[in-house]
């Protein structure tokens, strides 16, 4: 019931601020929207964001003014959504999904003097910036932990959708592990949503029963985590820390952190420099992490995940640096070369180690 | 203890026929009111904001009737074949298929199209639709297979084909791997009234796949109401026996009302693809085929009634947008207010054809 209290916390102040002020006057607080494909309430990745937006509002108090439209379909609807919003007077405004990429765009045409931010779409324009999170760091960091704990050494994961984003996790995970244990394996169960915690259950449990004892997830519910805690396995949280659904099979949780950037956003637009560059933060930027590892992680692991984040953070070294061997073991990335972030971004390929074929 | 029954009514008042969708509207609108009163709202303001601001301009309307005219298209697509008793459920998968069709024809002609791009599309869109559909008439009218159940499995399979398509052979080479398919050209597109200088809607996003609704209305008003087709279609949905004894044949009434309903669903898919979202992607699931089935029973299976239900139920999503986005009240009250709705209308329709009488004691 949280959700409900903060949703009629929220209406209650939007109304006492008074909505119906002009846009552009001095005095008024800057408006920022932004624009949900789920309910805050998630508990994964619309959740964040929201935790992001909250950010704002706290550092930035009177300053700004912040709304939000929730369960927005990624279809005809988002660009009406999207559209009043602009013309309701907000300054900036963030489509947090990548169904969202042609509705901002056409939007932002007809509104040259508003921002649009979209995160992790490909396509920008002069007023349309879009930002991402490198979540494959935290994702290889998880990887370390499942490697030290899995006993039968087989990893699942249940993927969303075979685009470059997902596919660089599983292999970023998988690489994690076998850095530890270089027997280890990871059966990918695709499930064709983002939010579906029936199917992600169901996928959790195929993996299971094929003898998966640690899982991570690619999708924005908890279902995984807590069919990991029914059925005796481990997991981690993926999005928002998910430690309170089912705390004793945590593990740890990659999370998203959007409070900083979205503050940044708001701070330079207040301060009238907009801020145009596209943005893909990690761990060193404050994007994202690994937070709330479980006390049973070994200590062996713990320090391990610390050695490697510290060696993220100064830029000593990169997930996607060679060597890195792909699934015929065949080398991709020899040794002494990195990938760059637009190759990253198109990564197609499953690392050695992944079980199955990528759906073409 | 009382204890109360429904007893059917000899006669239902023919005029609480037509009451009962006002009725059930009214007494939607007035629980609505105490909705925003719980949820600490001034219960007037967050009315307006609701029902008033969303088309309190042009751009407003305009988005009403963006939104309505699929809806419309597909319910009396429907309604024809609900008047006969065939449950056309996977309006939905008929959609799809529309959609499919007609991006077939603009994928393979991206460049290359010319002005009969769209009119092509247009109509495949409809065989499309109508393809779809005459699978579960064929397994209805020749295997007595339940048309309900095939119609909505059907849905899941177009569903499937869509993920397919936009996964695989007709995903954009451009878009790194996610599921869309290129923009579609602009002879691909329906264009903007604007675009024709209808100055009044300049800046709004509505195009021209309106006017295939608009010219559907009065077609299936004449088709349902004054034609001959359309009467035995009536009669055998009301009475299957009669029909068969005046030598309407049961298979052809089949046929003719899902391939009616599947190309309108076809049509609505067509005005989709080539309308506002201007290309085939995974997540193109508006539901607009189950919702359609809402505006069709709401509409009394009457194209006029079906019409205006259309622009309710489009005000009804609008309305839930606005008080988010105005007073950041949860988007949710466009299903509460579509479940109220639908709640009165069947309760109301109850009344009309039951009257609430004691059990007799002797019964107890």
């Amino acid at each position: 019931m949280k959700l409900w209290k903060s949703t009629i916390a929220a209406a209650a102040l939007a109304a006492g601020l008074g909505i119906a002020s002009a846009p552009g006057d001095a005095a008024d607080p800057l408006k920022m929207a932004w624009v949900y494909v789920g309910p805050p309430g998630d508990g994964g990745w619309t959740y964040a964001h929201d935790q992001g937006r909250k950010a704002v509002e706290q550092k930035l108090g009177g300053k700004v003014q912040t709304s939000f439209v929730e369960n927005v379909p990624e279809g005809a609807d988002a660009e009406r959504v999207i559209r009043d919003l602009a013309a309701k007077g907000n300054r900036a405004i963030f489509t947090t999904s990548f169904g969202y990429m042609e509705q901002t765009l056409k939007v932002a045409k007809t509104f040259p003097k508003v921002e649009f931010y979209h995160a992790t779409g490909f396509k920008s324009a002069p007023n349309v910036t879009i930002y991402n999170s490198r979540m494959y760091e935290p994702a290889y960091l998880a990887g370390i932990i499942a490697g030290h704990v899995s006993k039968k050494g087989v990893l699942g994961f249940v993927a969303s959708f075979p685009i470059p984003e997902v596919v660089r996790n599983i292999d970023a995970f998988t690489m994690g592990a076998r850095s530890v244990n270089p027997k280890i394996t990871t059966k990918v169960v695709w499930v064709s949503t983002w939010f579906d915690p029936s199917k992600e259950r169901q996928a959790a449990e195929t993996l299971i029963g094929q003898g998966a004892d640690v899982l991570l997830q690619n999708t924005d519910s908890s279902a995984v985590l807590q069919t990991a805690q029914d059925k005796g396995v481990m997991a981690f949280g993926w999005d928002s820390d998910m430690t309170a659904y089912a705390p004793k099979a945590h593990l740890a949780s990659c999370i998203e952190i959007w409070g900083g950037y979205y503050t940044k956003v708001a701070e330079a637009m207040l301060a009238g420099k907009p801020l145009k560059s596209t943005v893909w933060g990690g761990i060193k930027d404050g994007m994202n992490d690994l937070v709330s590892v479980n006390a049973s992680v070994p200590d062996a692991a713990k320090k391990m995940v610390a050695a490697k984040k510290a060696d993220i953070v100064a830029g000593k070294w990169a997930v996607f640096q060679g060597p890195i061997v792909g699934q015929d073991g065949k080398v991709i990335v020899p040794e002494g070369k990195s990938l760059s972030d637009q190759e990253i971004d198109s990564i197609k390929w499953y690392v050695e180690g992944v079980e199955g074929q990528l759906p073409k | 203890m009382i204890r109360l029954r429904l007893v059917p009514r000899a006669q239902p008042s023919r005029a609480m026929l037509f009451v009962a969708p006002l009725l059930a509207i009214a007494l939607t609108l007035l629980v609505g009111l105490l909705v925003f009163a719980w949820l600490g709202q001034n219960p007037l303001r967050a009315f307006r904001v609701f029902f008033v601001d969303p088309v309190s301009d042009m751009s407003g309307v305009s988005e009403l009737f963006l939104k309505a005219s699929p809806l419309c298209l597909i319910a009396l697509g429907l309604a024809i074949g609900f008047r006969a008793s065939i449950w056309n459920i996977g309006a939905e998968g008929q959609m799809y298929m529309g959609g499919i069709f007609a991006t077939g024809l603009a994928i393979a002609f991206h460049d290359r199209g010319g002005a009969w791009l769209l009119p092509a599309m247009i109509l495949a869109g409809a065989i499309g639709g109508m393809l779809w559909a005459s699978i579960t008439a064929a397994l209805r009218a020749h295997f007595h297979a339940n048309e309900i159940l095939v119609s909505l499995m059907l849905t899941y399979v177009a569903d499937y084909v869509v993920k397919y398509l936009v996964f695989g052979p007709w995903q954009d080479p451009q878009a790194n791997n996610f599921p869309i398919t290129v923009q579609f050209s602009d002879n691909a597109l329906f264009p903007l009234l604007a675009q024709w200088g209808w100055e009044a809607f300049e800046g709004t996003r509505l195009n021209a796949s309106v006017l295939i609704t608009l010219a559907a209305i009065p077609l299936a008003w004449i088709f349902m109401e004054r034609s001959f087709l359309g009467f035995q279609l009536l009669v055998s949905g009301l009475a299957p026996a009669a029909a068969r004894y005046a030598g309407f044949a049961e298979k052809r009434m089949v046929w003719l009302a899902l391939l009616v309903s599947g190309g309108a669903a076809g049509l609505a898919g067509v005005s989709e693809v080539a309308g506002p979202i201007g290309q085939l992607n995974d997540r193109w699931q508006p539901l607009y085929g189950f919702t359609a089935i809402i505006v069709a029973a709401l509409g009394r299976l009457n194209a006029i009634g079906i019409a205006l239900a259309s622009l309710l139920m489009a005000l009804l999503y609008l309305g839930g947008e606005a008080v988010q986005i105005t007073l950041q009240l949860p988007k949710a009250l466009s299903q509460v207010f579509q479940g109220l709705l639908l709640m009165f209308l069947l309760g109301c329709d109850v009344l009309v054809n039951y009257r609430i009488g004691r059990v007799p004691a002797a019964a107890l």
